[in-house]
C-alpha cells in the first residue's frame, strides 16, 4: 500500500515536471512550426524556456493601484494547473490522490485558473486589463460548457468520469475510437482547446496591439517572476489539453504500472502525441485568420451542439 | 426532551419579537438578537438530534389555533431545511446586531427580524394543512412588512407591491392544491392525507401537484413566476435579504418536495418532467441576467432564480428517476439537490450580507460606481470573495461537490433511460453546463469591478470597512463555504437520511463518505479533502519559488496605457462593459433597451453638443407576460367602478336582481 502511494506520488510529480517542461516546449515548437511555414528560420525550440529562466529571478513589479490579487492570481493558476496535471492520467493510469481523477475535478480545476487569471486582470484598474478579462470571461463562459458536455458524453460511454477508467476502458474497447459520439466529442474538444489555449482563430498570442489582444491584454500588467509563473501556467495548461485529447482519442502508449522503462515509454509516447498534435494546431494557426471577437460564440457554439449530439448519438446507438 | 428544544426555540424567537417590540431603544437590538441567536441553536440542536436518530418530533395543541389546533412534526427531511435556516438565522441575528447599532433600523425592523426568522423554522415543522398556512402566511408577511421598511424609497414600495401580490396569489394556489387533496383525504393533517394519497383520482392528484408547483414556484423564485425575486430581494435591507435568498427561497423547494413526493405520493412522470423543465428555463435566465446585471443585489437575486434552477432539476431528475423505479438514482439526484440547497443557502447568505455591508459603507450597490473596495473593506471582501468562488462551483469550495453529486445522478440517469428521461436529463445538464460558465462570468465582474480596480466615486473612495459584528455575521457562513467543500461527506450521511424521509422508503445509500464522496457501486470517487491539501501544498510551493529568487518587497509602478502617465479611475472597465460582449451574445433573449441621443450645435450639424446613452435590460418576462396581464386586471378593474358607484339604490338594484336569478334558477 505504502510502496504503490510513493510510486503514484512519483508518477504525479514526473508529470508535473514533464508538463512544466514540455508545456514550454510545445510552445516553442508552435511557434518554431509557423515560423517555417512562413519561409523564416525562428527562434530555437527551447526558446520559451529560455525566456522564463531570465523572467524568474528579475524584480517584482506591481501596478500602482493593484491589491494582494494580483500576485496571487499567478500562484492560484499554477497550482490549479499542477495538481490538474497532477492526478490526470498522462503517463500512466495509476494517479496519485486516492483515484480522484474525476473529468469534472479536472474542468473545473481548469476554471479556477482562468477566474483566478481574470481577476488579476481587473486588479490594476486598467482599461486592458479589463477588456481582455471580460473577453476571456465571454470566451471563457461559452467554452466551458462545450468542454463539460464533451467529457460527459464520454463519461457516459465509458460508464464512469474517473478518467483513468475512461482511458482504460478505451484500451480495452478500441472500437469505441471510431464510434460517431467519439468522433463528434472530438470535434468538441479541439474547438474548445484552441479557445481556452488563446489559439489563432480565437486569439491571437503574437499580437502586439492592445486593443486585439484578449489573454495578453490581461495579463498586461505582470512582469518577472510572476509573468513567468502566467506563462508557465498557461503552457502547463496547453500540455494538459493536449495530452487529455491525445490520451482520451489515442490512449495506446500509456503506462498502465508504474515500472520505470514503462514510465518512460509512456513519457516518450505522449510527447510524441502531443507534439503532432500541437504541430496541426500550428498548421491551422498559419492557414486561417483571426476571427472577430464576435464571431467567436459562434464557433463555441458549434462546439458545444457538437457535444450535445455526442450525447445524444450515445443514446440513440448503444 | 428534542421536542422540548424545538418549543424552547420558537419560543425564543417569538420572545425575541417581543423584545424587539416593547424594549426601549438602547436595549431592544441586542435583546432581539440574543434571543434570536438562541432561538436559531435550539432549533439547530432539535434538528441535528431528529437527523442522528432519524426519529421525529411532534407536538400537538388544540389551544393555539382555534378551531384546527396547532400541529408540528418535525422529520429528517424537515429537519435538513430548519438547519439550513437555523445556521443562515443565527448569521443574520449576529450581521443585524451590528447592522442595527450603526443606524440600520428602528423598532419595526428589530421586531419583525426574530418574527421572520421563526416562521421560517416553523415552516418545515408543520404538520396540517392549517398549520403549515399559518406558519407560511406568517413568514410572507413579516418578510413583506421587512420589505416595506424602506418604504420611503419608490423602488422599495414598488417591490412590496410585486411580492405582495405574487406571493398571495401563489398561497392561494397552495390553499387550494391542500384543500382539494384535504376534502378527499377526510382530514386536514398531512398524515393522513399521505395515507389516502393513492385513493386520490388521478386528475385531482394532478390538479393539486400543479396548483401547488405554481405556488411553491413562485416562492423558489421559477421562471416565470419569479418576477418579484429580483425586485424584492434587493430592495430588502442587508439581513432580511440574506434571509429571503438563503432560507425563504428554500422552503418553496421543501414544499414541492413535500407535496409531490410526500402527501402525494410520487404521482407520475411528466409532474417532474415539468418541474425540470421548470429548473432548466430558471438557470438558464437566471444565470444570463444575472451575468448582465450591473447592480451588485440584482446581480445576486437573479443568481438565486439561477441556483434554484438547478436545485429543481435535481429535484425533478429525482422524481423522474423514482417513477421509472430506479430507486437508488433517484436518491443519489434527492441528496444532490438537498446539498446544493444547504451550499447555496450559506454562500447565497454570505453574499448578500456581504452586498449589504457595501451599501452601507458605500452608499450604493451599484458595481458601476464601486472599485477598489478590497482595501477598504479587507475582511468582507475576502468573506466575498470565498463565497463567490464557492458559487462558481469551483473546488475546493462547497459549490463544486454540490455540482459533482447532481452531475453523477445525471450522468447515470442515462443508463437507465427512456426517451422522455434522456431529453429532460441531457436538457438537465446542458443547462448546467452553460450556467457554469455564466456564473463564473457573473461573479468575476461582481468581484472584480466591486472589490478590485480603483474607486470609481468619491463615496466608493471613502468606504471604511463595517462593524465587527456584520463581518463575524458573514464569517459564519463563510465557514460552511468551506468545511462543506473540503469534507462534503460531513453532511452526506443526513441528507442520505432526508431523502429517504423525502421519497418514502429506505433504498440503500446512494453515495458512501468517508473522507471523500464516493457513488455507490462504481469507482466514481473525489476526495476533496486531499485536492484542498494539494492546491495548498502547490500554492506554497509556487510562493516559495517566486520568493526564492526574487527580493521580499514588490517595486510599485503606473500601470501601462500606451504610454500615457496618468490612469484614471473613469478609464477602467465597468461592470457594464465587462458584461457588454455577453450581453451582445445573447441580446434575443436579455433584450436591452438602448437609446443613443445626439443633439447637435445650432450653427452646425456636423459638431455635436451632447451625447447621451442609455442601456437597461429589464426582466423580458415582465414586459411581455406581466405588464399585459396588469393591463388587463386594471381594465377590468375600471369596468368594476363603473358598477360599483357608491348609489345605494343600484346596490339594492343589484341584490334584487341577484335574489331573482337564484330563485329561478333554483
Amino acid at each position: 500500500m505504502r510502496a504503490s502511494l510513493a510510486a503514484s506520488a512519483g508518477v504525479s510529480l514526473l508529470q508535473v515536471g514533464a508538463a512544466g517542461i514540455g508545456g514550454p516546449l510545445l510552445y516553442g515548437l508552435m511557434a518554431k512550426v509557423r515560423a517555417r511555414a512562413e519561409g523564416r528560420a525562428g527562434a530555437p525550440v527551447r526558446q520559451p524556456l529560455l525566456d522564463l529562466r531570465k523572467l524568474l529571478p528579475k524584480e517584482r513589479i506591481h501596478a500602482t493601484h493593484s491589491s494582494a490579487v494580483l500576485p496571487l492570481a499567478p500562484l492560484v493558476l499554477i497550482a490549479s494547473t499542477a495538481v490538474a496535471v497532477a492526478i490526470t492520467p498522462l503517463i500512466s493510469t495509476g494517479p496519485a490522490l486516492g483515484r480522484t481523477a474525476d473529468v469534472f475535478v479536472i474542468v473545473f480545476l481548469l476554471l479556477l485558473g482562468s477566474v483566478a487569471v481574470a481577476l488579476g486582470g481587473l486588479d490594476a484598474g486598467t482599461a486592458f486589463g479589463g477588456m481582455g478579462a471580460s473577453r476571456a470571461m465571454t470566451i471563457g463562459a461559452l467554452a466551458e460548457p462545450a468542454l463539460l458536455v464533451a467529457v460527459l458524453a464520454l463519461s457516459i460511454q465509458a460508464r464512469t468520469s474517473n478518467l483513468p477508467g475512461i482511458v482504460s476502458a478505451t484500451l480495452a474497447h478500441p472500437q469505441w475510437i471510431a464510434s460517431p459520439e467519439r468522433v463528434l466529442a472530438l470535434f468538441a474538444l479541439v474547438i474548445v482547446v484552441f479557445a481556452e489555449t488563446g489559439r489563432i482563430p480565437v486569439d491571437n498570442p503574437a499580437t502586439h496591439l492592445e486593443l486585439t489582444m484578449i489573454h495578453e491584454a490581461m495579463v498586461l500588467e505582470y512582469a518577472g517572476p510572476e509573468l513567468a509563473l502566467v506563462t508557465l501556467g498557461e503552457a502547463m495548461r496547453l500540455g494538459l489539453l493536449l495530452s487529455l485529447v491525445a490520451n482520451l482519442f489515442f490512449p495506446w502508449g500509456i503506462a498502465a504500472t508504474a515500472s520505470v522503462p514503462r514510465l518512460v515509454l509512456g513519457l516518450a509516447v505522449l510527447g510524441a502525441k502531443t507534439a503532432a498534435i500541437a504541430g496541426v494546431i500550428a498548421v491551422v494557426e498559419v492557414s486561417a485568420a483571426k476571427l472577430r471577437l464576435f464571431r467567436v460564440p459562434e464557433i463555441l457554439a458549434a462546439a458545444f451542439v457538437l457535444a450535445v449530439l455526442a450525447v445524444v448519438t450515445g443514446l440513440v446507438m448503444p | 426532551m428534542s421536542a422540548a428544544l424545538f418549543l424552547g426555540g420558537l419560543g425564543l424567537g417569538a420572545a425575541g419579537a417581543l423584545a424587539g417590540a416593547a424594549l426601549p431603544a438602547r436595549a431592544r437590538v441586542p435583546a432581539a438578537a440574543v434571543l434570536t441567536a438562541g432561538a436559531c441553536i435550539a432549533a439547530f440542536a432539535a434538528a441535528a438530534s431528529v437527523l442522528a436518530s432519524g426519529g421525529t418530533i411532534t407536538f400537538r395543541s388544540a389551544e393555539i389555533l382555534p378551531l384546527t389546533g396547532v400541529s408540528l412534526s418535525l422529520d429528517p427531511l424537515g429537519a435538513i431545511f430548519v438547519i439550513t435556516t437555523a445556521v443562515v438565522g443565527l448569521a443574520v441575528s449576529c450581521y443585524a446586531s451590528g447592522y442595527a447599532a450603526s443606524g440600520g433600523s428602528g423598532r419595526t425592523a428589530t421586531a419583525l427580524l426574530p418574527l421572520f426568522i421563526t416562521s421560517l423554522l416553523l415552516v418545515p415543522a408543520a404538520a396540517s394543512v392549517a398549520t403549515f398556512m399559518a406558519a407560511w402566511e406568517l413568514m410572507a408577511l413579516s418578510s413583506l412588512l421587512l420589505l416595506l421598511t424602506g418604504h420611503r424609497r419608490r423602488e422599495a414600495r414598488d417591490a412590496a407591491q410585486w411580492y405582495a401580490g405574487m406571493t398571495h396569489v401563489g398561497a392561494a394556489a397552495i390553499l387550494l392544491a391542500l384543500v382539494l387533496i384535504s376534502a378527499h383525504a377526510g382530514g386536514q393533517s398531512f398524515a393522513a392525507i399521505r395515507a389516502h394519497a393513492g385513493s386520490l383520482p388521478p386528475a385531482v392528484r394532478s390538479l393539486a401537484f400543479l396548483l401547488a408547483l405554481a405556488g411553491f414556484a413562485s416562492k423558489a423564485g421559477a421562471v416565470p413566476l419569479h418576477v418579484w425575486l429580483p425586485r424584492a430581494h434587493p430592495e430588502a435591507p442587508g439581513p432580511v435579504s440574506a434571509l429571503m435568498s438563503g432560507a425563504m427561497v428554500n422552503l418553496g423547494i421543501y414544499g414541492i418536495v413535500r407535496t409531490g413526493d410526500g402527501l402525494l405520493g410520487g404521482g407520475q412522470m411528466w409532474w417532474w418532467l415539468a418541474v425540470a423543465g421548470l429548473g432548466v428555463v430558471s438557470a438558464l435566465f437566471g444565470a444570463l441576467h444575472a451575468a448582465a446585471s450591473s447592480d451588485l443585489k440584482r446581480l445576486l437575486a437573479y443568481s438565486t432564480v439561477d441556483n434554484m434552477g438547478i436545485v429543481l432539476i435535481g429535484v425533478g431528475a429525482s422524481g423522474a428517476l423514482a417513477a421509472r423505479g430506479h430507486g437508488v438514482l433517484a436518491a443519489l439526484a434527492m441528496v444532490a439537490a438537498l446539498f446544493h440547497v444547504i451550499s447555496h443557502a450559506a454562500v447565497k447568505g454570505c453574499l448578500f450580507l456581504g452586498a449589504g455591508s457595501v451599501q452601507h459603507a458605500a452608499g450604493t450597490r451599484d458595481l458601476d460606481r464601486l472599485g477598489g473596495l478590497l482595501r477598504r473593506l479587507p475582511a468582507t471582501a475576502t468573506l466575498f470573495g470565498i463565497a463567490a468562488l464557492s458559487i462558481c462551483a469551483l473546488p475546493p469550495f462547497s459549490g463544486f461537490a454540490g455540482e459533482w453529486l447532481l452531475l453523477q445522478a445525471l450522468l447515470r440517469g442515462f443508463s437507465g433511460h427512456s426517451a422522455a428521461t434522456a431529453t429532460a436529463l441531457l436538457a438537465g445538464v446542458a443547462a448546467l453546463a452553460l450556467t457554469g460558465g455564466l456564473t463564473a462570468a457573473a461573479f468575476v465582474k461582481a468581484f472584480g469591478i466591486g472589490f478590485l480596480g480603483q474607486p470609481r466615486t468619491p463615496s466608493a473612495e471613502a468606504a471604511a470597512e463595517v462593524t465587527p459584528a456584520m463581518v463575524a455575521g458573514m464569517a459564519l457562513l463563510a465557514v460552511p463555504c468551506l468545511v462543506l467543500g473540503a469534507v462534503p461527506g460531513a453532511i452526506v450521511p443526513l441528507l442520505v437520511k432526508a431523502s429517504g424521509t423525502a421519497l418514502g422508503g429506505t433504498p440503500p445509500a446512494p453515495v458512501r463518505a468517508g473522507t471523500g464522496l464516493a457513488i455507490a457501486g462504481s469507482t466514481d470517487v473525489i476526495q476533496p479533502a486531499l485536492l484542498t491539501a494539494a492546491l495548498i501544498a502547490a500554492l506554497v510551493l509556487a510562493w516559495a519559488l517566486v520568493r526564492a529568487r526574487a527580493r521580499a518587497g514588490a517595486r510599485r509602478a503606473e500601470a501601462w496605457a500606451c504610454g500615457r502617465e496618468l490612469q484614471t479611475a473613469r478609464m477602467q472597465y465597468t461592470a457594464t462593459s465587462f458584461a457588454e460582449p455577453l450581453q451582445r451574445v445573447f441580446e434575443d433573449v436579455l433584450r436591452p433597451d438602448r437609446d443613443l441621443d445626439v443633439s447637435h450645435l445650432a450653427e452646425s450639424q456636423y459638431f455635436e453638443d451632447a451625447i447621451a446613452y442609455s442601456s437597461r435590460i429589464d426582466d423580458a418576462i415582465e414586459r411581455h407576460w406581466y405588464r399585459p396581464l396588469i393591463g388587463l386586471v386594471s381594465r377590468w378593474g375600471e369596468v368594476a367602478r363603473r358598477a360599483q358607484n357608491g348609489s345605494m339604490h343600484r346596490y339594492l338594484a343589484y341584490g334584487l336582481v341577484a335574489l331573482v336569478v337564484v330563485l329561478v334558477l333554483a
